[in-house]
């Protein structure tokens, strides 16, 4: 059996950890002894995350339902939240890579303040879990971030800065191509939310619904592309030809709807969806979005 | 890359994973949940293997898949001696990098030999084409474009090939995102040894392809020419001398006239009184007789007797024998001036037509030839060493002997490491490419394990073949035996 992996690289002094399908970068700005202390704590905590979820693996694959069992485990329960109340069909697994990442976050914050001068001296804190973000930071710093809508067109199409001031302390991707399945046609939903496992439920739901009728499209039932899929025989988007610019401005507004939901029920604080040649943004201006 | 449509595979039958506590069961064609480990072919395997290549003489496929199931390396098998690492598979993490993903120590030749292995990014690249052509294919300095954008230009025309400098990071990231989508693409495809399509500005459309014969407007090149129309000359005259008169051999740079050219003069050949248009160089040596194009010679040449302004009377006499040939031995006509000394043509006596015919077997067979250029001195060097500039020395000093995917390189004079590598020689799919746009490719660096030691390498990174074998999934390649071996 394959031994989790661990190290931090040496180069920029960020943590690796891998596990399965787990793929974590994280990074704890801060000097050296601080930083090899919360390291080491996060691998310690990262050894059993995968047999966690494992153990409770049918739970966490059954669709959302208020009479299902409840799970025990820290992350199964984050994942739960995420998803719970929600008016469509959704499992925890939408949840997973968001509510790992925030995990080992909490972990790495947990320990910092256990030691009374840690957390001054760290500027920020990040844990990447395949591109499903949960941050901290310090007053007066920031976390910037770049978006590749699609990994066979190599290009950054966005970037953003998050300051301290901003809610935003977690982001999570969701699209066709990536390794997780979409019903929906979208090249990339990224979601700036308030925790990575939130962002991630988002982003799921955003990407679901950017959907349009059209020839050409492809779907497959879900356990066709991938074995024991939590989506069961729910058809996925398996390719996607070039469309016209009308029904790409229809497919994106489709999933803009689904964002102002997410925005005006308080949960996520900005989503960025992106089709073929069109991009939509769209924030939350409801109320002021930086603290005095 | 895993598609979201895998294939099906004949066979029925899941694979167990054991790589994680998840424990998949594969499908045939399918990836587990990790998407590293797959069903193909009935068994498990690892998506993204390392290639190792071996070196053996007397294995014709040794492309076999490592099993996790067999964890350990039956090292009787496979002598390690006989295994180099190359970079394809290594990987990088991509935007920061740790020290190199392998630094494999083996024992050549009894020494401690180090091999350091690693996918390199590279956004300061491209490829240089040599096209064997007479064919015109447009000015120096024209735009060359692939679907339209501007992807590089042509360079400096050489002897009996046209020269292109294709991609480049000012086209990868200096244009429109458009631009930098088709440069890194075409950059990969070409890299890959795939067939590609340009347009050049005010020139020719082209079809590309490492080690294939280039396509010209629409037209596959055969032969690339023997020589410009006086090397012809010197090369043959002997072989003309007492069958003929006179040959001029067309040639869009510079046609050639035998009883003129030194060559004829040394056989104390006569003046055949005629005179062709152009430029005289030198006795025998014509340059503009022709304008490039798609005809005799790389002309834009289709009736030889075009080239002819005039001739002497009293000097050309009925009966004079004259061979019109281009530089290919492609084209060829026989005249006899007749006693109005109009040049009539004729059938080609067998003698004649021996010669042309060789001409013909002296030019080698038309190809286009990609080298990849590359800088390998930025920040790759710190995967290698902690300091950077003592492996720049090492490699200018001869100690360190750089490969591609095994591939021998040159390395240019002067500052940092820029090298040079014939795609050909290559593994399979070496190239792929990164977000920025930048293309990574496989580089290795092999040296003494003192010498590595000395330059400040990173010593606790280093690992044993076998060590590597147990950690990842490995594939092994035949070696190329056209490359030298770089444990020699």
């Amino acid at each position: 059996m394959q031994e989790t992996n661990a190290e931090p690289l040496k180069r920029n002094d960020r943590l690796y950890l891998q596990h399965g399908p787990i793929d974590i970068i994280a990074h704890v700005e801060a000097p050296e002894e601080i930083r090899i202390h919360l390291y080491s704590c996060a691998k310690n905590r990262f050894n059993t995350i995968l047999e966690e979820l494992v153990a409770e693996l049918d739970l966490l694959r059954l669709p959302w339902s208020i009479n299902n069992p409840v799970p025990q485990g820290s992350i199964a329960l984050k994942m739960l939240a995420a998803v719970s109340d929600s008016q469509v069909f959704i499992t925890p697994m939408a949840a997973v890579a968001g509510s790992v990442a925030d995990e080992v976050l909490n972990t790495l914050l947990f320990e910092a303040k256990k030691q009374d001068s840690f957390l001054k001296h760290i500027q920020k804190m990040y844990v990447n879990n395949g591109g499903d973000i949960a941050f901290w930071l310090n007053q007066g710093s920031s976390y910037s971030l770049g978006v590749v809508d699609n990994a066979e067109i190599p290009e950054l199409n966005i970037k953003v800065c998050l300051p301290y001031e901003s809610r935003v302390r977690g982001i999570a991707t969701s699209g066709w191509r990536g390794r997780s399945l979409s019903l929906g046609i979208a090249d990339a939903v990224t979601v700036l939310a308030r925790s990575a496992s939130i962002a991630d439920v988002a982003a799921t739901l955003i990407a679901n619904d950017v959907n349009i009728k059209y020839q050409g499209i492809e779907k497959r039932p879900a356990s066709e592309v991938k074995d024991d899929s939590d989506l069961g025989s729910i058809p996925v988007t398996v390719h996607v030809p070039p469309l016209p610019e009308e029904q790409t401005s229809k497919a994106l507004h489709q999933g803009l709807r689904t964002a102002r939901k997410f925005i005006k029920a308080g949960k996520i604080e900005s989503a960025y969806l992106s089709l073929q040649q069109q991009r939509l943004v769209i924030e939350n201006n409801l109320d002021e979005i930086y603290n005095e | 890359m895993v598609s979201n449509s895998e294939e099906m595979s004949t066979s029925s039958e899941k694979v167990n994973c054991d790589a994680c506590p998840i424990l998949c069961r594969i499908s045939p064609g399918k990836t587990g949940s990790c998407d590293r480990y797959g069903n193909f072919n009935g068994k498990l395997q690892r998506i993204d293997p390392v290639i190792l290549t071996q070196n053996v003489i007397d294995q014709n496929e040794a492309v076999v898949p490592f099993e996790k199931q067999t964890k350990k390396w039956d090292g009787s098998v496979l002598n390690p001696e006989s295994i180099f690492p190359t970079a394809l598979g290594a990987g990088t993490t991509y935007p920061d990098y740790k020290p190199a993903p392998f630094i494999i120590a083996s024992r050549h030749h009894d020494v401690d030999m180090v091999t350091v292995v690693t996918e390199g990014i590279f956004s300061y690249c491209s490829y240089k084409i040599k096209i064997d052509t007479d064919r015109y294919v447009g000015p120096e300095k024209a735009s060359v474009r692939c679907q339209g954008e501007e992807v590089g230009h042509v360079i400096t025309a050489e002897y009996g090939s046209q020269m292109l400098s294709l991609g480049g990071v000012h086209h990868l990231t200096g244009g429109s995102k458009q631009e930098g989508r088709v440069t890194c693409q075409m950059m990969m495809d070409l890299g890959n040894k795939k067939s590609v399509e340009f347009e050049v500005d005010e020139g020719s459309r082209l079809v590309i392809k490492a080690g294939s014969a280039p396509i010209i407007d629409g037209e596959q090149e055969e032969r690339m020419r023997v020589g410009c129309g006086s090397a012809t000359i010197g090369i043959f005259a002997k072989q003309w001398h007492g069958h003929v008169d006179e040959v001029i051999v067309v040639d869009e740079h510079i046609t050639g006239m035998l009883s003129e050219h030194q060559a004829g003069r040394f056989l104390g050949m006569e003046p055949s009184g005629i005179r062709v248009r152009g430029r005289r160089s030198t006795p025998g040596r014509y340059f503009q007789v022709a304008n490039p194009g798609h005809g005799w010679g790389g002309t834009d040449i289709s009736n030889p007797l075009e080239i002819i302004d005039r001739i002497k009377k009293g000097v050309t006499y009925p009966g004079l024998r004259l061979l019109m040939v281009s530089t290919t031995g492609e084209d060829a006509t026989y005249f006899v001036f007749d006693e109005n000394l109009k040049p009539c043509e004729q059938k080609m006596p067998k003698i004649l037509q021996k010669v042309v015919d060789r001409i013909g077997e002296n030019c080698e067979p038309a190809c286009s030839s990609v080298l990849f250029m590359a800088g390998a001195g930025g920040s790759l060097r710190a995967g290698v060493t902690e300091n950077p500039v003592s492996l720049t020395r090492s490699v200018q000093n001869l100690l360190t002997r750089i490969t591609c995917g095994g591939a021998p390189v040159y390395v240019w004079p002067g500052g940092g490491i820029t090298i040079m590598v014939d795609v050909t020689k290559m593994p399979e799919n070496s190239f792929g490419s990164v977000p920025t746009p930048a293309i990574v490719a496989p580089i290795e660096f092999t040296m003494n394990l003192s010498d590595f030691e000395a330059l400040g390498g990173h010593m606790e990174q280093v690992q044993n073949l076998e060590d590597l074998t147990q950690q990842r999934e490995t594939l092994i390649a035949q070696w190329n035996q056209d490359n030298p071996w770089p444990y020699n």
